[in-house]
């Protein structure tokens, strides 16, 4: 596959700025495309009089994709717990399963787990993979990628949803690595190409700037991990039921390279932002580092977890864990409070994709409220506590 | 102890402006950076090689333009650089590269440590780190905050919900790294003379061992469908008044009629 500008070119230059990559130059009035082009496509649309198009090259494709059926969704689990994005993951698996015409199986691994079975199945599974050793008992990556590239090998599913946690962020790639197929990462949007029947892929790049679709057309399992939060939690309905499918586990301990000999906890559950559906994070408007004692008292009446901006955690106030934006986490909860926190653009990339934003800021001209649904011009300190007060009385009634 | 990090040169995301009337992405002026956690990664690097000795060599794969992100990661303290490039690599996804930059790190031989930034800030995968550790075979530990090496063994620590894991490992290992693990030093007038005189050499796909249906778009099974512009926030209600607690009534009012209490 190529892109190329044909001689119908006008040299209007639309393309070049609508070229993510900077790919596109003006060479003699026309439109010329530079080895920085990643062949994404996104000026063919662009251009008004059709200039340019982009050929599709035939690739030798050595795979039987009929072989491969079924929507499997990686039920990630930590210490006899399903994580909340296994859940949503398979609320988002059914719609893709049903329109499919298939199965959705969830994939579950560890020890003494069989009893979460039933929780996907609630959740809309029809099946689970089940594979139990003492050596699985928590995540480790040699472990647990042998593990499901052996599932797959063996039973051959057409999709796979991982969570875009940090395990799935580590599990996913080397997953699709082993079985050379694709892997989209950090998804927020799932849906059916309708051209294809493939399952598009939509996912944030360029720090949310853009949204980008993408496609895995000839290889299986098609694959993709999903931010936390995105989905909401399907309603349980324990009425349905479903087959467990064990599989004994092939990992012998000594495959095992990288193990875990210890976990340090740094803080409390507050700081687990990744599945946080509540956030109240703090900035450098807080004026004081004892000041965030307002932010956690609001958190606790919430059950939320607790964020900071990167100014707040280069000041020492807050633990690197706790940091929101661009080289912190990046974050989709419901509702996210920004407490004092002035907006810079590396924060708003670690957060806009929020459902509700709010913003508590004492200047009126912080660019925060550009992206808050709602904002507080006031001081955080006046604020804060009687937003509390406010919460907690909800939540008495 | 031979290092090496993988780099890649990123436009800076955060001076990305999108044009308010066509609503794409002005990819123009924009500078070129070395991706920010990739910084940290040759911090990482160098601060291992001053306590175990040894050779720090920086690889990226893009096009003759990331020479200059090299030569950044040189002034830093980096022993030697090496740019992948060939347009061969074009369209490659993380697949695609992670197999290039694998082909590419054999060919420098014995390796102890190769580190990434734990993902790049203009696609945001982190999966060329753990992609690059399967096509060699070896263990990978990711999202590290902190790393200790004695002997063969390294002890790192993980970020992980509310704390880390300690995880060990053999070497030779892949290490990815958080923001938070070091405080990346600056290029000294000294290091950046020195890294104007270093020569970088190129690497094309004919000084690799490589199967070129394994390369750039042929060997990408992802593929981009299209590119469209997030939809904008619309304006929001901001509250402005004299009293907090009447800012605060009318907040939870609004919130209540939004249903979102």
């Amino acid at each position: 596959m190529a892109v190329k500008v044909t001689n119908e070119c006008i040299g209007c230059g639309a393309c070049v700025t609508a070229c993510p990559f900077g790919a596109i130059e003006m060479r003699q009035n026309k439109a010329y495309i530079t080895e920085a082009c990643t062949m994404c496509g996104a000026c063919v649309e662009t251009c008004p009089v059709k200039a340019i198009i982009r050929e599709e090259e035939k690739k030798e494709v050595a795979m039987d994709k009929t072989e491969y059926k079924d929507v499997w969704v990686y039920l990630e689990n930590e210490e006899g717990k399903m994580r909340n994005v296994a859940l949503e993951l398979l609320g988002e698996g059914r719609k893709l399963a049903d329109s499919m015409g298939q199965k959705l199986a969830g994939v579950l691994i560890g020890n003494n787990i069989e009893g979460l079975a039933k929780e996907a199945f609630a959740a809309g599974a029809d099946q689970v993979y089940l594979v139990e050793a003492p050596e699985l008992a928590r995540y480790n990556n040699d472990g647990y990628t042998a593990t499901v590239v052996d599932l797959i090998k063996s039973y051959k599913p057409s999709v796979i949803l991982l969570g875009a946690t940090n395990n799935g962020r580590d599990l996913g790639p080397r997953v699709a690595c082993r079985i050379g197929t694709g892997l989209t990462a950090d998804c927020t949007g799932l849906g059916i190409d309708e051209e294809t029947g493939l399952v598009a892929w939509t996912r944030p790049a360029f720090g949310g700037n853009i949204m980008a679709t993408i496609l895995c057309p000839d290889h299986r399992p098609q694959m993709g991990t999903v931010r936390p939060s995105v989905f909401k939690r399907p309603v349980p309905d324990y009425s349905r039921s479903g087959e467990i499918i064990r599989v004994p586990s092939k990992v012998n301990p000594a495959d095992i390279r990288a193990k875990i000999i210890d976990i340090i906890h740094v803080c409390t559950a507050s700081c687990n932002l990744e599945e946080a559906e509540i956030i109240v994070s703090g900035g450098r408007g807080l004026g004081i580092p004892e000041n965030f004692c307002y932010v956690e008292a609001l958190a606790e009446v919430l059950g939320a977890s607790v964020g900071a901006s990167r100014a707040a955690v280069d000041a020492g106030w807050k633990p690197p864990l706790h940091q929101v934006g661009q080289t912190g986490k990046t974050v989709g909860p419901k509702i996210y409070i920004a407490c004092g926190i002035s907006g810079a653009i590396q924060h708003l990339a670690g957060m806009s994709s929020s459902d509700v934003i709010i913003a508590i800021n004492k200047d009126p001209e912080a660019p925060i409220f550009n992206v808050a649904d709602y904002g507080i011009v006031g001081d955080i300190v006046e604020v804060l506590p009687i937003l509390t007060e406010e919460f907690k009385k909800i939540k008495a009634s | 102890m031979e290092i090496v990090v993988c780099v890649k040169q990123v436009p800076d995301t955060t001076e990305v402006k999108i044009d308010p009337v066509t609503n794409t992405l002005i990819r123009q002026g924009v500078p070129s950076i070395v991706n920010p956690f990739d910084v940290n990664a040759v911090e990482a690097a160098l601060q291992l090689k001053e306590k175990h000795g040894g050779k720090v060599t920086v690889i990226s794969m893009g096009p003759p333009q990331a020479k200059d992100a090299l030569k950044e990661c040189l002034a830093m303290g980096a022993d030697s650089a090496i740019l992948i490039s060939d347009r061969a690599f074009g369209g490659s996804d993380t697949l695609a590269t992670s197999y290039t930059l694998a082909a590419a790190i054999r060919k420098l031989g014995t390796y102890d440590v190769i580190f990434f930034g734990k993902q790049a800030i203009d696609g945001d995968t982190a999966q060329v780190g753990p992609e690059t550790a399967e096509h060699l075979g070896i263990a990978q530990i990711t999202y590290v905050a902190k790393i200790d090496v004695a002997g063969d063994t390294v002890k790192a620590d993980r970020e992980h919900d509310d704390g880390y894991e300690v995880i060990e490992a053999k070497l030779p290992v892949v290490i990815s790294v958080v923001k938070s693990i070091n405080e990346p030093r600056l290029a000294t007038m000294k290091g950046m003379m020195k890294a104007n005189r270093t020569e970088i050499p190129v690497w094309t796909a004919k000084d690799l061992d490589v199967d070129e249906q394994r390369l750039g778009l042929k060997g990408s099974p992802t593929q981009v469908r299209k590119i469209f512009s997030p939809e904008h926030r619309g304006q929001g209600i901001i509250i402005q008044k004299d009293i907090a607690r009447e800012s605060v009534a009318e907040l939870m009012q609004k919130l209540s009629d939004a249903k979102i209490i």
